[in-house]
Parts: structure tokens; C-alpha cells; sequence
């Protein structure tokens, strides 16, 4: 048998709804939010990488570069945000984050 | 034949596994520790996509920074997280409905979908077979997609500088090393010299303001 575009999209499918599913699962706990999207990131790579390779088109992998920057990026800056705003509340309850609340 | 089968099975069994551990472990560390094995079976398909840089640079990004990243987070809070997990068993049947429909649908487009055939004209950049695929990369990366790698770059200095601006704090009541004072320092401000009379010794208040 041989493994094709739709084995590996089919991974990303799942590993996606993974990530959908962790977000509701999940919803006090901040940190594992992050991870879940960290999940999803990842499967939008396995996509890109997928379809890169079996067209045969590099530029796939080039932009899959692109998205582990911001993946990475966007970890540092949500955990940052965490910090401050556990040091500011003691807590990291994602149900009291309404201190914009007019 | 079967071995490329073979191994993606095993990759992408133990990344789907892990995922699933990532998202129902009771312990915020177990589910980064999933985190990573779900990385490295990742950066295994994308060995077997032919990927080699990219799976290198998983694993390299995430399981050497973001995981480690995470880990510090988790360890330097001090959250019970067990009063967090309340309410998974509640939105544990809406989660899977909305899960399963998701699923469905990008299963159907998975399935039933076909490449347009001009699409395999229009290609880009080819893959050059004769040269790495790290080489290959770099040649493109580095020239027509420059401006993305710039850009790239710039998200990451923005990130860098706005993680160090919102975790950044001065504690008032702490002895700092100030560099300028250090260099302002003469002999003159460092010592004096005292004339101590025979068998009396330095006074005790002489001895504080000099100390001062």
C-alpha cells in the first residue's frame, strides 16, 4: 500500500479537531489553550508540507517555515501575558479575564 | 514498499495518540511532555515527506524552545490545577459533537477532492532532485521569498521585545549594581586616614563614619 496526499491530510484533519477540542475541553485552564493551538499550527504545517511535497512545489515548506515563526512567536507572547497576568490576579482562570470590561 | 507504510503508521498513530494525551492529561507537565513526543512524531513525517529541514527545525523550535518554554511557565506559576480541570466532564459532550462534526466535514473534503490538473503546471518552485532539501530551501527562502524571511524575522524581534517589556519589573526594595556610581569612585570617597591615638583605638563613632 502506499501512502498518499490523503493519509497525511487525513493526520492533519485529525490532529486539527484535536486542537478544536482541546480549546472547549479545556476552557479554564489558559495553558493547555496555548498547547491545543500549538496543535492546531502543527497540523497547518503537516498540510502544507503534504501538499508541498506531492506537487512538488518547494514554496509549501517555505511558508510551513513562516508558520512555526509565528507559532513560536505567539507562544512567547501569550505565556508572557500569562505571567503578568497571573502576578496581577494570582490566578489564571480564563473565566475571570474581563478586567476590560467597561 | 511496506516500510515508508510502515513508519508512517507508527508516526502518525503516536502523534494522534499523543495529541489526545496532550488534551485530557490531568497534569499541565504531562500534557507539555505529550506536547513534544506529539512534535517529534511530527518532525518523523515530515522525514518521511521528504521535509528534512523542516522536521529538523520542529524539533529544534519546538521541543528545544516553545516545550521548554512552557515547562518553565508551568513550573514558575503556582496554580491549582486541579480547580482548573472543573467543568471538563461538562463541556466534555459538546466538545466531542462539535469535534466530530468538524472531523466529518474535513474528512469529506479529504476524500473527496482531486487536484486540478493545471495546478501541476503552475508550480512555483519545483523540488530540485539533484540537490538537499535543506539547499534547496535555502535557495529559494533566500531569494524569491526574501521579504517573507525579513518579515519573519521582524515578528520574531517584535515578540522577543514585547515578551521582555510585559514580564519585565524593577522590585523597588532590591540592591542593584550601578554601574556609574562604581566608576564615580575615588580613593578619596573609598578611604580615609585616621589618626588613632596609642592604647585607645578607634572610636566606636569614628569607626561608623567611616564605614559609611
Amino acid at each position: 500500500m502506499t501512502i498518499g496526499l490523503g493519509h497525511y491530510l487525513s493526520v492533519g484533519a485529525i490532529l486539527f479537531t484535536l486542537g478544536i477540542l482541546g480549546i472547549f475541553l479545556n476552557r479554564k485552564n489558559i495553558i493547555v489553550i496555548l498547547m491545543s493551538i500549538e496543535l492546531i499550527l502543527l497540523s497547518v504545517n503537516i498540510n502544507l508540507v503534504a501538499f508541498s511535497t506531492f506537487l512538488g512545489d518547494i514554496v509549501g515548506q517555505v511558508f510551513a517555515l513562516l508558520v512555526l515563526t509565528v507559532a513560536a512567536a505567539e507562544a512567547a507572547i501569550g505565556l508572557a501575558v500569562l505571567v503578568v497576568y497571573f502576578r496581577n490576579r494570582g490566578s489564571i482562570a480564563v473565566e475571570d479575564v474581563n478586567l476590560m470590561k467597561g | 514498499m511496506i516500510l515508508p507504510a510502515l513508519f508512517f503508521y507508527l508516526f502518525a498513530g503516536i502523534c494522534v495518540a499523543s495529541a489526545v494525551m496532550v488534551i485530557v492529561s490531568r497534569n499541565p507537565v504531562h500534557s507539555v511532555l505529550y506536547l513534544i513526543l506529539a512534535f517529534v512524531n511530527a518532525s518523523g513525517l515530515f522525514i518521511l515527506m521528504g521535509a528534512e529541514f523542516l522536521g529538523m527545525m520542529l524539533i529544534v523550535v519546538y521541543v528545544g524552545a516553545v516545550a521548554v518554554l512552557f515547562l518553565f511557565v508551568i513550573m514558575m506559576l503556582d496554580v491549582d490545577f486541579v480547580e482548573l480541570r472543573e467543568g471538563f466532564m461538562q463541556y466534555l459532550p459538546i466538545g466531542l459533537v462539535i469535534g466530530g462534526i468538524f472531523v466529518f466535514e474535513l474528512l469529506l473534503v479529504v476524500g473527496g477532492w482531486a487536484i486540478n490538473p493545471s495546478v501541476t503546471k503552475n508550480i512555483t518552485a519545483a523540488i530540485p532532485t539533484n540537490i538537499s532539501n535543506t539547499e534547496a530551501l535555502g535557495l529559494v527562502l533566500y531569494t524569491k521569498y526574501i521579504h517573507y524571511f525579513q518579515l519573519a524575522g521582524m515578528v520574531l524581534l517584535v515578540a522577543m521585545i514585547g515578551a521582555i517589556v510585559l514580564t519585565l519589573r524593577h522590585k523597588v526594595n532590591v540592591k542593584r549594581q550601578d554601574i556609574n556610581v562604581q566608576n564615580a569612585r575615588t580613593p578619596e570617597l573609598a578611604m580615609s586616614v585616621r589618626k588613632v591615638a596609642a592604647g585607645q583605638g578607634l572610636q566606636d563613632a569614628d569607626a561608623a563614619e567611616w564605614v559609611k
